[in-house]
């Protein structure tokens, strides 16, 4: 093989460079990896804008009704008059504010009930066919339940929420932790430990990562949860906000906050995904 | 190195399930002595893990007795260290967190403990690493680690369930040959159980054969090696060395024809 030259045995390497942009096999990779997630992010903006021009244009020249679909430019002046009169602020508020709580507490209540069945082996057994029904049953068919037992209020709205979130946190945490490695089990037991300094310094720190993504999926279903509760028993909140407005055949107010919705749904979930980042960084 | 440390008499075990009852063990007896270093091999599945099980007390034999006899003349069950196939170090914890783990879960993390920790540390050369996490730590320097977090509870018999096993060859020529030095300078009593017959001949005092299941002890053999030098690999220079290994091989052909 032929010796490499490195540029600057090349008298004309300046000269050569201009013609041809000379890359490294990694900057070029680079590059092209740049270049595709600009394109990624470029696309996704404008398949949003393409919609919302396609919309407001089908309004405007009547092609659709505007009084049933509304349009970007009255959700909009729909969302600064929200905003003005404050009513955006309190009705936002109310919803996150029962949505963080009820997700809190079935983060909490599912770790808890997860750890004792992981901690009895019999308590697991006997009460899984329970859980399994529970957990498929359809939550929102207790809703008039809770209403007819709490009356209407933010009790039943959390209520609401943590029913439909609380029976598939347990089963998924309770999967997470018997999935742990027997033999680091083991190792806590040879190294002089009980069943508790197996579940402090094995099952709890290892199961992070489940904890986290169950968190994910809670974050969720704790949301629809509420807006359930809301739809049924509430007079404040985003979920009364689109039932009522729908009752008034006030659409704009209806589709205005279902985008709020969206934004706080993506939110809440961007929220653990930084703290899954910090946890896997701080690892 | 005369004095036994440890008895098995008649020890017996068998696993149950709803199809049947599964012999394990059946009447293993023996001594091991103060200092020893010993090795037990045998087919695989023949109860190998079993019996250090029951010698760590996570498992109660079905029958027979353990008894021991301190050098010391104390009346406590000898604190044992227990080596698992794999290093099992915490990726959520960092190497000095590691090696300490025992110790905390004891709670004897006394300034004391800290000072024979870091000195351990330092003795095999882990001791700039104790900050990082394990996966930022080659093969065999997490198995030393992972000795480190067993000898810190100070045991009195070591117990390694193939240690190294989970290694490269190349790994773990050197790190057996490491690890096994290490054992040695600090005069501990230990027991290896491995498939790597010539590891067994390279390291051990004694070997013990074991049987197919159910075990029982199928032949003893004494090793004597004359090194040449210390290095790393000397044991497997010695002269006397293929013809222990033929003999093992031999014990252990018959035990897989019986099969």
């Amino acid at each position: 093989m032929k010796k490499q030259h490195s540029e600057s045995d090349i008298p004309s390497a300046p000269f050569f460079r201009k013609e041809t942009p000379c890359l490294t096999a990694q900057e070029a990779f680079l590059l092209a990896h740049k270049k595709h997630h600009t394109s990624i992010r470029l696309s996704r903006a404008l398949l949003l804008a393409a919609f919302l021009a396609l919309w407001e244009i089908s309004v405007s020249f009547h092609w659709i009704d505007g009084f049933f679909f509304s349009s970007p430019s009255r959700i909009a002046s729909c969302f600064l008059s929200m905003l003005q009169d404050g009513s955006l602020a309190a009705n936002l508020g109310i919803t996150l504010c029962e949505t963080v709580f009820s997700f809190l507490l079935v983060i909490l209540i599912g770790i808890f009930c997860a750890t004792l069945l992981w901690y009895s082996h019999s308590a697991s057994e006997i009460l899984e066919p329970y859980l399994v029904v529970l957990n498929s049953l359809p939550k929102s068919a207790l809703a008039p339940l809770f209403i007819v037992w709490l009356g209407t209020g933010m009790t039943t709205i959390i209520v609401a929420g943590i029913s439909v979130a609380l029976f598939g946190c347990i089963i998924s945490l309770y999967t997470g932790f018997k999935q742990v490695d027997e033999e680091k089990i083991k190792l806590i037991y040879t190294l002089g430990g009980n069943k508790i300094d197996v579940y402090r310094k094995v099952i709890l720190p290892g199961s992070i990562p489940t904890i986290l993504s169950t968190m994910k999926v809670n974050i969720g279903l704790a949301l629809v949860g509420v807006i359930i509760g809301e739809f049924l028993a509430a007079r404040r909140g985003l979920g009364y906000l689109i039932i009522y407005g729908s009752q008034v055949f006030q659409l704009n107010l209806v589709i205005t906050s279902i985008l709020i919705l969206c934004i706080i749904a993506m939110l809440l979930y961007q929220c653990i995904q930084w703290a899954e980042h910090w946890y896997r960084k701080r690892l | 190195m005369s004095e036994p440390i440890l008895t098995l008499k008649g020890i017996r075990y068998s696993y149950h399930s709803l199809t049947g009852e599964i012999p394990a063990l059946k009447d293993i007896s023996f001594q091991v002595k103060n200092g020893e270093f010993l090795a037990l091999v045998g087919p695989s599945g023949c109860g190998k893990s079993t019996l250090l099980n029951i010698i760590a007390q996570l498992m109660e034999p079905e029958g027979g007795t353990i008894s021991f006899q301190n050098p010391d003349g104390s009346i406590h069950y000898p604190r044992i260290g227990y080596m698992l196939q794999h290093d099992h170090l915490f990726e959520w914890r960092s190497i000095y967190q590691n090696v300490t783990l025992g110790l905390e879960i004891q709670k004897k993390l006394t300034p004391e403990q800290k000072e024979r920790v870091n000195r351990l540390l330092q003795d095999y050369g882990l001791y700039s690493f104790r900050h990082k996490r394990p996966s930022e730590l080659s093969g065999g320097m997490r198995q030393r680690a992972a000795l480190i977090r067993t000898l810190a509870l100070d045991p009195e018999i070591l117990l390694l369930d193939e240690p190294f096993s989970a290694l490269d060859y190349q790994t773990r020529l050197t790190v057996s040959a490491d690890i096994c030095r290490i054992i040695r300078k600090s005069g501990k009593t230990a027991i290896l159980i491995t498939h790597d017959l010539s590891e067994a001949v390279s390291i051990a005092d004694r070997i013990l054969v074991l049987s197919a299941r159910p075990a029982t002890i199928k032949a003893e053999i004494p090793i004597h090696l004359t090194l040449a030098d210390d290095s790393l690999l000397a044991a497997r220079k010695a002269p006397e060395f293929g013809s222990y290994f033929n003999q093992l091989w031999e014990e252990l052909a018959d035990e897989k024809a019986a099969l």
